[in-house]
Order: C-alpha cells, then sequence, then structure tokens
C-alpha cells in the first residue's frame, strides 16, 4: 500500500522498521478505527471478564449485604458440599446422559434429512421442505412448550383426547419420568433438524462432480456411490460437529430443559444448569452454585480443549 | 442432482419413498402450528359438543384474541417486547459493526490480542452467577436494559461479520483513502452499502433472539410491567387460572375454553416471525455459508 512503500522507499529499501515510534505514528494514524472498538470491548471486559473474577464467589461465603470484597472466605468448602451431596452425582448422571441422548439422537436425523434433501431433483419441493423445517428454529422454547401442552395437556390435549377416546387410557407426556427424556429428543428433533441439516446441505452441495462421475463409470449404482462418495465427503463435518457436542457435554441445553421442567421429573431432568439457576437465582443462594459453576467452567474448558485436540487427530483443523 | 446412474425400478421406489417422507415431514413443521391457531379461535360451544378440540371447527370465534388484547397483560408485554426488539437490535448491530470493521484489517496493530481475547470468551465463561451478579453490580437490575446490554455482541455474529469484511475487495476502499475520505467516512459511504445483506442477516439473528428473549427477563425483572412477551406467554401456559394472569374477571372469559385463550397468546408470539421469515430465509442462507466458511 501507499505508506508502506513511501516508508520502504525512506529506509533506503532494507528491512521494514519494527521500532516504537513506528507503532505509535501507526496506532495515531488508525486512531478511527480504535475509538470504534471502544464500546464492544468495554462490553466484553464487563460482561464477560469482570465475571470470570466472579468465580471468588465459590471460594466465599456470599452474603449481599457484604459483596465480594466484604464476604468470608471458606476455601473450598463449597466445593466439598457440592461434591458430597447427595444431589450431586443424580445431576451429573442426567447431565451427562441427555447430553448423549441429544448428541446420538439429534445428530443423525440432521444428516439423514440432509442426505434425503439431496436426492431431490424437484427444486420447488426441495426448496419448500427445506424451508419448511428449519422454520421452528427460530421459535423459542416456550412457543414449544405451548405446542406440547396444546398436544398433550392432561385434560385437553389433542392426543390425551385422542387416547382417552380410543380407551387406551391416560397419557401423562408431561410429568412422566420415563417419557421425559424421550420427550426433550423428540422436540429438539422437531426444533433443530432442519436447522442442523443446513450444514450438511452446504458441505453436500460442495462435493466434487467428477467423484460422482468416475464411481458411475466404475458401475456404482445409487447405494454404492452413497457410500463411497457421499458419506466420506461429510464425515469430517459430521465428526467434527459430533467432537465440539462432546466437548460441551456439560450443557445439556438449559433453555430447553429449563422450560420444560416440572418438580415430578426433577429425578430424570435436572440437570446442572437448571439446578445453579433454581438455588443461585431463584433460591439466591450463591455460594455453592457458583461452585458448581466453576467446576462446570472449567471442565467444559478442558473438555473443548480436548475435543478440539481430537479433531485435529481425525484429519479436520479444529477450531484454530 | 449429483448422482449419476440409470433408475431402475427399485431406485424408483426409494425416491418415491424419499419424497413421501420429506413431505412428512414438512407437514408434521406445520401441523402443530395449524393445530396451535385453531385451538386459539375455538369457542367452549364446539369444546363441549364434541367433547374436545376438532381439527376442523364448525364455528368459530376471535373472543379469545379480544380477551389478551383488552387485558392490561399482554399489551403491555407486547409493546415491552416489541421495544427491546427494536432498539436492542439496532444497538446490537451498531457495536458489533463497529468492532468488526477495525478487527477485519489485519494491518492493525494489536488486533490479533483483541480477537483471541474475544473468540476466548466462548471457550471459558465466569458462569451463570458471576455474571448475574456483575448485571446488579452495573445497576441494570430491573430495567429494560438488562435484556440488552448483557448479550450486547453475540461472538459468532462478530465472527461473521468480521468475515464478509475481510471478503470485501481492499481496492474499493483504497480507491476511497487515496480521495482522502477518512476512516469513518469510508466506513459509512463505501463499506456500509456494500454490507447490506450480511446487516440484514444478522440483524433477523439478533432480532428474533431479542424476540424471543425469557431468561434475562426472570433474572434481572421484578415489576410485573417490564416483563417481555415470552414470560408472560409462559405464565400463560402453566397457570391454572387464566383470569388470575389476566388480572380479567372470570365471567368476562366464560365462553372460552382456558386453552383458547393460552393459545391465543401462543399464536401472538408465532406470527411476527412467520411474518418475517420470508425476508429471514432470502438472506439466511448466504449468513449460514458464511459462518460455515468462518468454522
Amino acid at each position: 500500500m501507499a505508506k508502506g512503500s513511501a516508508r520502504a522507499a525512506l529506509a533506503g529499501g532494507g528491512v521494514p522498521d519494527v521500532h516504537k515510534p513506528g507503532l505509535r505514528s501507526k496506532m495515531w494514524r488508525y486512531r478511527w478505527l480504535y475509538l470504534f472498538m471502544i464500546p464492544g470491548i468495554l462490553y466484553y471486559l464487563i460482561y464477560h471478564y469482570v465475571p470470570m473474577f466472579g468465580l471468588v464467589v465459590a471460594f466465599q461465603d456470599y452474603n449481599l449485604m457484604q459483596g465480594v470484597t466484604g464476604s468470608p472466605w471458606v476455601g473450598w468448602d463449597n466445593f466439598k458440599a457440592v461434591f458430597e451431596s447427595p444431589d450431586f452425582p443424580q445431576l451429573m448422571k442426567n447431565t451427562v446422559i441427555l447430553s448423549l441422548y441429544r448428541l446420538v439422537f439429534g445428530m443423525l436425523p440432521d444428516l439423514v434429512l440432509a442426505l434425503m434433501l439431496n436426492e431431490i431433483r424437484v427444486r420447488w419441493f426441495k426448496k419448500t421442505i427445506q424451508t419448511l423445517t428449519y422454520g421452528p428454529h427460530f421459535l423459542s422454547w416456550i412457543i414449544v412448550y405451548g405446542i406440547m401442552f396444546s398436544f398433550f395437556a392432561p385434560g385437553s390435549g389433542l392426543v390425551t383426547t385422542f387416547f382417552r377416546d380410543m380407551g387406551w387410557g391416560n397419557v401423562d407426556v408431561l410429568t412422566n419420568s420415563e417419557l421425559f427424556r424421550p420427550m426433550l429428543v423428540m422436540t429438539d428433533i422437531w426444533k433443530s433438524t432442519g436447522y442442523g441439516a443446513i450444514i450438511y446441505l452446504a458441505t453436500l452441495a460442495s462435493i466434487n462432480n467428477e467423484q460422482y462421475e468416475a464411481a458411475a463409470i466404475d458401475g456404482a449404482g445409487r447405494w454404492r456411490q452413497l457410500w463411497h462418495v457421499t458419506l466420506p465427503g461429510v464425515r469430517d463435518v459430521f465428526m467434527l460437529l459430533v467432537i465440539l457436542r462432546l466437548g460441551s457435554i456439560l450443557d445439556a441445553g438449559f433453555e430447553q430443559v429449563y422450560i420444560f421442567l416440572n418438580v415430578r421429573v426433577y429425578d430424570v431432568g435436572d440437570i446442572l444448569d437448571t439446578w445453579i439457576f433454581r438455588r443461585g437465582i431463584e433460591e439466591m443462594n450463591y455460594s455453592v452454585p457458583a461452585a458448581v459453576g466453576v467446576f462446570k467452567s472449567v471442565i467444559g474448558f478442558a473438555l473443548v480443549l480436548g475435543a478440539n485436540r481430537l479433531a485435529k487427530r481425525f484429519g479436520g483443523s479444529g477450531i484454530w | 442432482m449429483p448422482y449419476i446412474f440409470k433408475k431402475s425400478i427399485p431406485d424408483r421406489i426409494v425416491d418415491i419413498v424419499i419424497y413421501a417422507v420429506l413431505a412428512v415431514f414438512g407437514l408434521a413443521t406445520l401441523f402443530p402450528l395449524y393445530y396451535v391457531a385453531v385451538v386459539s379461535i375455538t369457542p367452549y360451544t364446539e369444546v363441549l359438543r364434541n367433547g374436545g378440540f376438532l381439527l376442523i371447527p364448525k364455528t368459530f370465534t376471535w373472543d379469545a384474541y379480544e380477551a389478551i388484547f383488552t387485558s392490561g397483560v399482554v399489551p403491555k408485554a407486547l409493546n415491552v417486547t416489541i421495544l427491546i426488539t427494536l432498539l436492542g437490535t439496532a444497538l446490537n448491530l451498531l457495536v458489533t459493526t463497529l468492532l468488526a470493521y477495525p478487527l477485519s484489517k489485519k494491518f492493525l496493530p494489536g488486533r490479533n490480542a483483541v480477537l483471541m481475547g474475544i473468540v476466548f470468551t466462548m471457550l471459558f465463561s465466569g458462569g451463570l452467577i458471576p455474571t448475574f451478579l456483575t448485571v446488579k453490580a452495573t445497576g441494570l437490575m430491573n430495567t429494560i436494559w438488562a435484556l440488552i446490554i448483557p448479550g450486547l455482541v453475540s461472538t459468532f455474529n462478530l465472527l461473521v461479520m468480521k468475515t464478509y469484511f475481510e471478503s470485501l475487495p481492499a481496492e474499493i476502499e483504497e480507491a476511497s483513502k487515496v480521495d482522502g475520505c477518512s476512516d469513518v467516512g469510508t466506513l459509512l459511504r463505501i463499506v456500509l452499502p456494500l454490507s447490506m445483506p450480511i446487516m440484514a442477516t444478522l440483524g433477523l439473528f439478533y432480532g428474533v433472539n431479542h424476540w424471543n428473549a425469557y431468561f434475562g427477563g426472570i433474572m434481572y425483572l421484578n415489576d410485573r410491567d417490564l416483563y417481555p412477551l415470552q414470560v408472560v406467554l409462559r405464565n400463560m401456559i402453566i397457570t391454572p387460572s387464566v383470569s388470575q394472569e389476566l388480572s380479567v374477571p372470570q365471567s368476562q372469559l366464560s365462553s372460552l375454553p382456558p386453552e383458547s385463550i393460552k393459545m391465543a397468546t401462543v399464536v401472538v408470539a408465532i406470527v411476527p416471525i412467520i411474518a418475517v421469515y420470508p425476508f429471514l430465509q432470502k438472506y439466511f442462507i448466504k449468513g449460514m455459508l458464511l459462518g460455515a466458511v468462518k468454522g
């Protein structure tokens, strides 16, 4: 650029100068750009980095009156309370099981939908189905809950009345521990499959046509082509997504779970985040939930790093 | 499209199966929305006559909508949500753009440090409680701002915008600099008009997010008058007493099954999204692909 060549000329065409005076004048030159960044950087500092320091609350017996600086220090006591609590194993179990359910039963429909859409030659049909199926992604979980309510409400739900009319007895989907996890997964499939399929569709569209032609010449029919060309083409993206989801296994979809959770299904549905939310925000006992939060953040961070390393081993490129 | 093979009979059958399954899936997406709308317009007389809700009611009524719109609660919540959606999205786009534009300049000293600092927040966070306490400490409790400021910039959206700016040809900006345009001017007069697609996409992402805002509402708001629509909606669905929720005497609601009123509220929450959806999906695929390129 103009500036660079001017400086090179001044320096006699030698190695560019990287000393302080150059830096300062550069920063002055771009002062507007720095100014632009200030609101955003302030935001990240205050609402992302300051809370990181708030982790100390996990090591205190936090009192709202005394605040962070005044509350007494209790070291690892909160963590001890967490790990010795009878609730904790249950919470961990629920969290991990739900995450794994969502991973297995959530990711496969996405891929299958994409594969099926990929087979469609009638363009308007493909577009229509696509547009319809990724719509629910933009609805809130509360709306989804409302829909489930209209179908499964104990008295008047569409399905409930149907079952009753058929003499099949009372169906109790929303408050039944056995059905809770499957119900969460099914509603998640309804809401997220169309959207999740998009990334696979993009990947599928980028598979080189020549590969299909070569396979056809070798005599491969539809299924052979699927196995040898299509699936390998999406393998990397799929593995990457699996690994990323494993990295966030302790987040089992808090928003959805919270909206659907009720006291009668706590034994299967209460996950780490809903427990933290209930104890911390609703009941205003900050210290112990904060300790659980620290546990989650630290383990989660380690998992994501590990997941990224694993992604690289699979021949992908990780996230960075 | 990609497959190159002669279709034998079994292949054609598979095709039919695929089309059928996809059609069913498409209908499965639509049907719940249809049913919710039907319930919202079904009067009690229909329910009593049929022992439940019919898929195609013989009579219908708009009373449920009249009830919720004349109550104080729903219109207030609607106003709050509309306000935070418009104001919030505007601020989101403003701050995100101001942050993304400089970060897209590879020659800017300190850029990498700032980027790393921002990406780090995607990996590690203080957690729910410390964030809550921070919002409290910054005086946002019980104000509209608690629903706007804590989510002011979405890192994902920021990265997408940055990638977009990076994809713009450098010559355009250089030409404007040569013409003596300042950084501000270049941004406003050259870059922004070229960035309308990304602004539309991210604006819609941010906007839908604000429309669906719930947890901010229950965490940070005490004043019922400030509750956004989703909070009111959830309370409506799980309440045993709709009349109490709406602060409307039961006598006014006697011709309506409570489900109608609940579903009418659901419809109110869905309709704007459906209205915006055609625009959403026009820009949306482009936006997603940009994000996918980054990812």
